[in-house]
């Protein structure tokens, strides 16, 4: 193990490393914190400056039903939702199909088709930007909650064909051989046999994708306008404009909007880190 | 339709065309849900926006349904080559890839600072990667507003050392400083680098978790042979440790590099692109240019996107060139 092992110093070392511990970690959490601070003062804290003493008084529950009472935060919240959930279970489907046909299957395209899987995941959004915004305004999708998924899902298609064709890959492949062999057909080897093992996989790109599209931005400023579609994401920005110097309500309203992500990481912690560190060991 | 018709003179069973193919058939079957869906979205857009780039197009159709978009051939490209607004992103794109590198360096640190087996240690890891969880739009309004020099934490801080509190007649709290606080996002010169440092807080995270899991992954025995021949602190880290941990560190280059180019929500958030364009990147600079209240500009936009799409194939291919090695010398 490096570094050594704490435990091998002296006494005096593991004291000092476990009293320095809560001190970095408050060091690197400060803006969170002190946001988590601003969202539970009340507005004349604000005004005086006070941003790290004592609340003068705890504002906390007026705070959060201001956020959802003076704003339409609680329709950005569920339009989050509604484009999410359906992003996660269409991309991941896709991938698990495309993954097994690519990890499986031995075809002259199946590594140029794979890498034009990987290489549509790094291209900038920009260069998808007018023609997507062009082909959502012609087929009525601008401004609507299957615009947005219907995006997302295909273009996170890409980052979960690579994850699954891997996983897939480092499968032992006697399973399907010897499937093959006994006569079952491909189908059947692909619901039976291969997608029961694919369960952490799909578990670990369940919770990615859902953090990625939650934090989406870019796109629902492209295809969105109006309160009916916008995220959660977009919808704090306009709460931004809207509450104006209103620190504790724009916290308040920013931290909200990062509950089911953090929620879901800690949830899924093993699923999302396998996830998120998929090839960072060989 | 007809057709000839010939003598059944083969009399074994043949299998079906689809029974013998099976073996090259089931890919496509499998393959195209997934490909039929990322060519509508992905790939066709991105020829399109190349073609677009060659037009001059505000995004309206004429009463017949055909678009407005008159051919001006490279004359968007030559446009871009005066503006000074296109030069001032690109060079900020240049800061954003060589400030953001910082953080494979700073993630690989607090990685080996936070390898150790004290109890609660799983709380503190989760805990140092709390930031890369919460969307980059939350982090930019949390920077913003640490940022500000009226209320924000650098403001508080600058007070409480700069500034003397004075009570005025009215009973009026007023501060005077020997030194006005730092207004970063204003300053053309430095809200680049506020916006960067930002968003290294969570590219930092990230990298940590993938050097943390490399560490776990790191030949015990090496290390400890490599202890036996006396080797410690940072030769044993360079030598040693950091060659074993190639791996995740090629991915922390390729998530950063991917990252720093694709930098927008934080512009968006705490600068749009100012004061003055000084913060703009491509992709927010695009974005400007395409949909703005000026009226809506995709050929001009499409070239900008053009532009920061080559400078990211340039780094998908020498990705994608060290993958196919890979998978070359695997199965």
């Amino acid at each position: 193990m490096f570094p050594r092992p704490i435990e091998k110093s002296t006494p005096a070392a593991r004291a000092a490393y476990q009293a320095f511990l809560p001190v970095a970690l408050i060091i690197w959490l400060l803006p969170l914190l002190a946001i988590l601070l601003t969202s539970i003062r009340s507005a004349k804290d604000i005004n005086s400056g006070n941003v790290f003493g004592w609340p003068s008084e705890f504002a906390i529950i007026e705070n959060y039903t201001a956020v959802f009472t003076q704003s339409a935060a609680a329709q950005y919240m569920w339009n989050s939702v509604l484009i999410t959930v359906p992003t996660v279970m269409i991309s991941v489907a896709l991938a698990c199909l495309a993954g097994y046909a690519l990890a499986i299957y031995k075809f002259r395209v199946a590594l140029p088709l794979f890498f034009l899987f990987v290489a549509g995941n790094f291209i900038p959004f920009q260069i998808l930007m007018v023609p997507v915004r062009d082909m959502s305004v012609q087929t009525g999708l601008y401004d609507t909650i299957a615009g947005q998924f219907l995006f997302h899902a295909a273009f996170q298609t890409g980052f979960c064909t690579l994850f699954m064709r891997n996983f897939i890959k480092a499968l032992p492949f006697d399973l399907i051989e010897s499937a093959r062999i006994e006569g079952i057909a491909e189908w059947k080897i692909f619901w039976y046999v291969v997608l029961p093992l694919v369960r952490p996989a799909i578990a670990a790109l369940a919770v990615l994708i859902f953090t990625f599209v939650w934090n989406d931005f870019f796109w629902a400023n492209v295809l969105t306008q109006g309160e009916s579609a916008k995220p959660i994401t977009a919808g704090v920005r306009a709460l931004n404009g809207q509450f104006v110097n209103n620190w504790h309500l724009v916290s308040a309203a920013s931290l909200l909007a990062a509950i089911p992500p953090v929620a879901c990481f800690f949830l899924m912690q093993r699923h999302f880190i396998a996830g998120l560190t998929l090839g960072a060991v060989k | 339709m007809a057709h000839a018709v010939l003598p059944q003179t083969d009399v074994r069973p043949q299998p079906s065309w689809m029974k013998r193919n099976k073996l090259a058939i089931a890919p496509w079957i499998f393959l195209i849900p997934a490909l039929i869906f990322f060519a509508i979205y992905v790939v066709i857009p991105i020829f399109e926006s190349l073609w677009l780039s060659l037009y001059e197009w505000n995004g309206l159709y004429d009463a017949d349904g055909n678009s407005t978009a008159t051919w001006v051939g490279f004359a968007n490209y030559a446009k871009l080559w005066d503006d000074p607004n296109f030069w001032t992103s690109l060079r900020n794109n240049i800061a954003w890839l060589v400030l953001y590198m910082l953080a494979v360096p700073l993630g690989l640190f607090i990685a080996l600072f936070l390898n150790q087996t004290v109890t609660g240690m799983r709380f503190y890891k989760s805990m140092f990667f709390f930031p890369f969880v919460i969307s980059q739009v939350v982090v930019g309004l949390i920077f913003g507003w640490f940022y500000n020099p009226d209320f924000g934490v650098v403001g508080t801080i600058w007070k409480a050392i700069f500034c003397e509190e004075t009570t005025n007649i009215l009973g009026n709290v007023t501060f005077v400083c020997s030194r006005p606080a730092p207004d970063i996002l204003s300053s053309p010169e430095w809200a680049t680098y506020g916006i960067i440092a930002a968003g290294l807080w969570p590219q930092i995270a990230y990298c940590m978790i993938l050097y943390l899991t490399g560490l776990n992954n790191v030949a015990a025995d090496q290390i400890e042979a490599a202890r036996l021949d006396g080797a410690k602190g940072w030769k044993m880290l360079w030598y040693v440790v950091v060659p074993q941990l190639k791996p995740a560190t090629f991915i922390a280059v390729v998530v950063t590099v991917i990252g720093a180019l694709r930098s927008f929500d934080m512009i968006a958030i705490m600068t749009q692109g100012g004061p003055f364009g000084s913060t703009n990147v491509l992709s927010h600079y695009m974005y400007e240019v395409a949909i703005s209240e000026y009226g809506e500009r995709y050929g001009y936009g499409s070239s900008v996107a053009t532009v920061l799409f080559g400078i990211m194939l340039f780094f998908i291919s020498y990705f994608l060139w060290r993958m196919y090695q890979d998978e070359k010398g695997g199965r």
